[in-house]
């Protein structure tokens, strides 16, 4: 199933694009030719399962990566032409990443993990405070703020995670298997914070996850099979 | 200052590792410190050395003695403002470890030749119309609670009088202070004429002239015509100026400069690998860490800042609390009891020192650092 290519007043535009990595002299071809558009306020959802390139494409639409070929548009910005300075500016402003294992640094409180893309704003400690007040409430962590990750629970961990996505508001937030790590309901708990963001708050959120139970949160799955979208998920 | 937390709370990641880390960083600033004391207390008179001042002594050896009668040849000498001379008495105070500098001097010449040693003028006075009175410098005045009015006797290692004592008694006329931080404010000064008339042998004899020259640009010149007057003599003369007498007189004990550089440099270098590794270990254990802090928008020249930062910040802390630690024990004095009379931390080591910690920091970050800045996010994500 490749997406259509003329979508107008999508938010995300993945045309063509192709990703090639190389191990020696060996060429892998991780993504195919995709083509993919991503509404404003659509809660997205990436299938696959492991290897079928749903991580790498995620990164492509984070700016962590660039393609091998073909163009990456999010927000009329040509993201795979950026240099490296002008990308990780764009991505503090733009992108909210959510993390399969929570990547919170250890040695920080909640509060200061949620601060840490507020550092790189022109706002005061004031100001900041206040952002990561309000993102720690919409988590329901408000409680946590001083506590360490280690004394956290997984689920917890993972609401820490999503308050750093957001507290940036940025203009889209990626989560990549963001229930992976967690217990069932754990995970619930974590699908239903990031089906409130979408709902409530307009969040446009693409999610890479390879549990159906966790797609089906999402208003629209797409299926990646091998470096190329699939009609059906794969058996 | 906003990123501070975050470089102060990755040095308390692994405890132990930055404790042991900074201990060695300390213990090599204590040795840094010391080390500059001691080269200071060596060597520092070079740089207090009057400009204007030669050192006249005897072109065998300095403890060959001169006639007492150069001086008014000397002072004929066209450039030559003053000539007054010294003798080394080589005295003890009540203990043979009690050992400082004690010189017989005209006292009037003595002063005017000397204008770094401060003495209140009731006490010059004093000192001319007492012909057994002494002066003596703040530092071992305190050392041995004299006060003026004490009559203190000196054992001579080297002179006797002529009723065959070897104890001299002086009166202390004046405590004198120094003009600079670093004049030496140890030796005993006492009158010419009573420890002439009053030894056994050697009469008329002296250590070594000081020459005042009128233009110090002309010093060569006039230490030239000084040797001149005295060649062919019984006492031929070997005339230079001040610094390179004391940096002659210092480096009996070898090239001290070129010591204390080489042990500093070996401590250094085993402390940039220690610290160095630290760094590097710790910049590896957190690569996925990193990887979300460029994920976040982190920049890389941010991500090298930070690392340089907490590198900076272990030596920078490190450095300062040995030097602080090496500061407070060398303040205490001269640990010698009187062979290293000048021995103090001076400013422009402590701040050389503070450089160095800073330029140890930079050099064990900088490999770290840039490991940091050419990780790639994607990569560092994976490997988490």
């Amino acid at each position: 199933m490749n997406e259509s290519k003329s979508a107008n007043g999508a938010l995300v535009h993945v045309d063509g694009v192709e990703k090639v990595f190389h191990r020696g002299t060996e060429e892998i071809h991780v993504l195919k030719d995709l083509h993919l558009q991503v509404p404003a306020g659509e809660f997205l959802s990436l299938m696959g399962p492991s290897g079928s390139g749903k991580t790498t494409l995620l990164n492509l639409i984070g700016g962590l990566d660039r393609p091998t070929k073909g163009a990456v548009t999010i927000a009329g910005e040509r993201v795979d032409q950026m240099s490296d300075r002008r990308l990780g500016a764009w991505r503090a402003r733009h992108i909210g990443f959510v993390f399969q294992l929570y990547n919170l640094m250890p040695m920080l409180t909640t509060e200061r993990n949620v601060e840490l893309p507020l550092l790189l704003t022109h706002l005061s400690k004031a100001e900041r405070k206040k952002h990561v007040d309000a993102a720690l409430a919409m988590v329901g962590l408000s409680h946590r703020a001083n506590h360490y990750p280690r004394t956290l629970s997984g689920g917890e961990q993972q609401r820490v995670g999503i308050a750093r996505g957001i507290v940036t508001d940025p203009t889209l937030l990626l989560c990549d298997e963001p229930t992976g790590d967690l217990d069932r309901k754990s995970g619930d708990e974590i699908l239903d914070l990031l089906q409130a963001l979408n709902g409530e708050h307009s969040k446009t959120i693409v999610m890479v996850t390879h549990d159906p139970h966790a797609a089906a949160r999402a208003g629209r799955t797409v299926y990646l099979d091998k470096g190329q979208f699939s009609d059906e998920p794969v058996k | 200052m906003k990123y501070l937390h975050l470089v102060w709370t990755n040095l308390g990641r692994k405890k132990l590792r930055t404790l042991l880390t900074l201990l060695s960083i300390l213990v090599a600033f204590v040795l840094f410190g010391f080390l500059s004391a001691i080269k200071q207390a060596l060597v520092g008179g070079v740089d207090l050395a009057g400009a204007d001042r030669l050192i006249v002594r005897h072109k065998v050896s300095i403890i060959q003695l001169l006639p007492e009668s150069y001086k008014a040849r000397m002072e004929r000498i066209p450039g030559v403002a003053l000539a007054t001379h010294q003798t080394w008495f080589g005295g003890v105070y009540q203990d043979p470890k009690n050992f400082f500098m004690q010189n017989p001097v005209v006292p009037e010449e003595f002063l005017a030749m000397h204008p770094e040693l401060i003495l209140a003028p009731e006490q010059k006075k004093a000192w001319l119309e007492t012909r057994t009175g002494a002066i003596v410098g703040r530092k071992t005045a305190e050392r041995f609670h004299w006060k003026i009015g004490d009559k203190v006797p000196i054992q001579s290692t080297i002179w006797g009088q002529q009723d065959g004592s070897r104890t001299w008694e002086f009166d202390i006329v004046g405590i004198y202070d120094g003009r600079d931080k670093g004049t030496d404010t140890t030796p005993l000064f006492f009158r010419y004429d009573y420890f002439d008339e009053a030894r056994r042998g050697a009469n008329g004899l002296v250590g070594w002239y000081t020459i005042r020259v009128r233009d110090p640009s002309r010093a060569a010149e006039v230490a030239k015509l000084v040797d001149q007057e005295f060649e062919n003599s019984s006492s031929e003369t070997k005339t230079e100026p001040e610094g390179a007498f004391i940096q002659a007189w210092a480096s009996q004990l070898g090239n001290i400069v070129l010591i204390v550089a080489a042990i500093l440099g070996a401590v250094f270098f085993t402390i940039l690998l220690v610290a160095g590794n630290t760094m590097a270990q710790a910049v590896r254990e957190r690569t996925g860490e990193l990887g979300v802090l460029k994920a976040i928008g982190f920049s890389n020249g941010q991500i090298v800042a930070l690392v340089l930062a907490e590198s900076c910040l272990l030596t920078v802390l490190g450095g300062g609390l040995g030097l602080g630690l090496a500061w407070i024990v060398i303040s205490r004095g001269d640990p010698t009891s009187g062979l290293l009379p000048m021995f103090y931390l001076r400013t422009r080591d402590l701040l050389l020192g503070l450089g160095i910690s800073v330029a140890l920091g930079i050099c064990t970050g900088i490999f770290p650092a840039l490991q940091a800045m050419r990780l790639r996010v994607a990569d560092a994500l994976r490997r988490i």
